[in-house]
């Protein structure tokens, strides 16, 4: 029992490891489904608000990496 | 079937592999090394049965979903993954976290089955093939979530199982030559690569299970993939300057 639930936790790790990365990922899906879905916009402007907030995203969350790991 | 697609496909389902081939050989040489090759054997052994049945299982399962819905599902699955991957990768290579070695892995496993050398000779065998089971499974898992992942939207299983299939070849091989940890594997390069790569995946699914129209189509990956290459290098280099200044 001990080994599935470690087996299950670390399968759940594979996609959140940091929280909030996985929450800014799911925020800016939500975004874009909103985009895409709600308000109806162009389908070249919900994929390049998706590469752009994924490269935003990205960087802010090595930014905060990094200043977590230099904090002593 | 496009070659534009496939092979995309086929080399992140390779390198990926590649990465978690190595670790589980690391895991299963320790146990092999200090307690034995049958209980190492064992356990690998039933870790590959019960990944082989979740394939089995979930392969078909896939192509029953409405493939706009698993686009976009298995789109956002790769994007946390691929993400977190480069994310690490970037803070290893611009010097704030550590990199991963594997020589330091076989020795601290070796050591943690040596410290828990208590009970019966069955119950050691029994916890050493644990341990292998464990480390294929985990590592197993990671790598079939990135064959279906990148072969279910469009039908490009055989590529990404063939990359698999081809990395557990390469280790295994050079494995059986070497007898040791494979620590020359460029495995923090390895992770990088896969991070872009399977991130440039993640975004465009996400957006085809949105409705996005790609430029160029399938094309797409790869001008995602340069754009992923060229931020990531970007941040690497910000912040190795930045480490740098604050160590001066």
């Amino acid at each position: 029992m001990k080994t599935i639930v470690m087996i299950l936790r670390e399968i759940a790790a594979l996609f959140v490891d940091d929280e909030r990365l996985a929450l800014a990922i799911l925020a800016l899906v939500g975004f874009c489904a909103v985009l895409a879905f709600g308000v109806h916009g162009s389908a070249i402007g919900v994929g390049a608000a998706l590469t752009g907030g994924s490269t935003l995203v990205l960087a802010f969350s090595v930014q905060q990496g990094a200043k977590r790991k230099r904090q002593p | 079937m496009t070659w534009t697609m496939a092979a995309p496909a086929l080399s992140a389902a390779f390198l990926a592999s590649l990465v978690e081939v190595v670790e589980a050989f690391t895991i299963v040489l320790a146990v092999g090394t200090v307690r034995g090759w049958r209980p190492a054997l064992i356990g690998t052994g039933c870790a590959l049965g019960v990944l082989a049945l979740l394939v089995l299982l979930l392969g078909p399962a896939l192509t029953r979903v409405p493939l706009q819905a698993l686009q976009l599902v298995i789109g956002v699955l790769l994007l946390m993954f691929g993400l977190r991957w480069l994310r690490k990768a970037i803070l290893r290579a611009a010097g704030i976290i550590a990199l991963h070695d594997e020589d330091q892995a076989f020795i601290k496993e070796t050591g943690a089955l040596r410290a828990s050398d208590v009970g019966t000779a069955d119950h050691r065998g029994w916890m050493a093939g644990l341990t292998a089971f464990k480390a294929v499974m985990l590592e197993g898992i990671e790598v079939v979530f990135i064959v279906l992942a990148v072969g279910a939207g469009r039908g490009l299983l055989w590529p990404a199982s063939l990359g698999a299939l081809a990395a557990c070849v390469l280790v295994l091989s050079l494995g059986l030559v070497l007898r040791s940890p494979l620590a020359r594997v460029p495995e923090n390069t390895l992770k990088f690569a896969v991070g872009v790569m399977i991130s440039a995946f993640g975004i465009y699914w996400t957006g085809e299970g949105l409705g996005v129209e790609w430029p160029g189509a399938d094309l797409a990956i790869v001008g995602l993939t340069v754009l992923l290459l060229g931020t990531s290098l970007a941040l690497i280099t910000a912040f190795r300057r930045n480490s740098v200044e604050t160590a001066a």
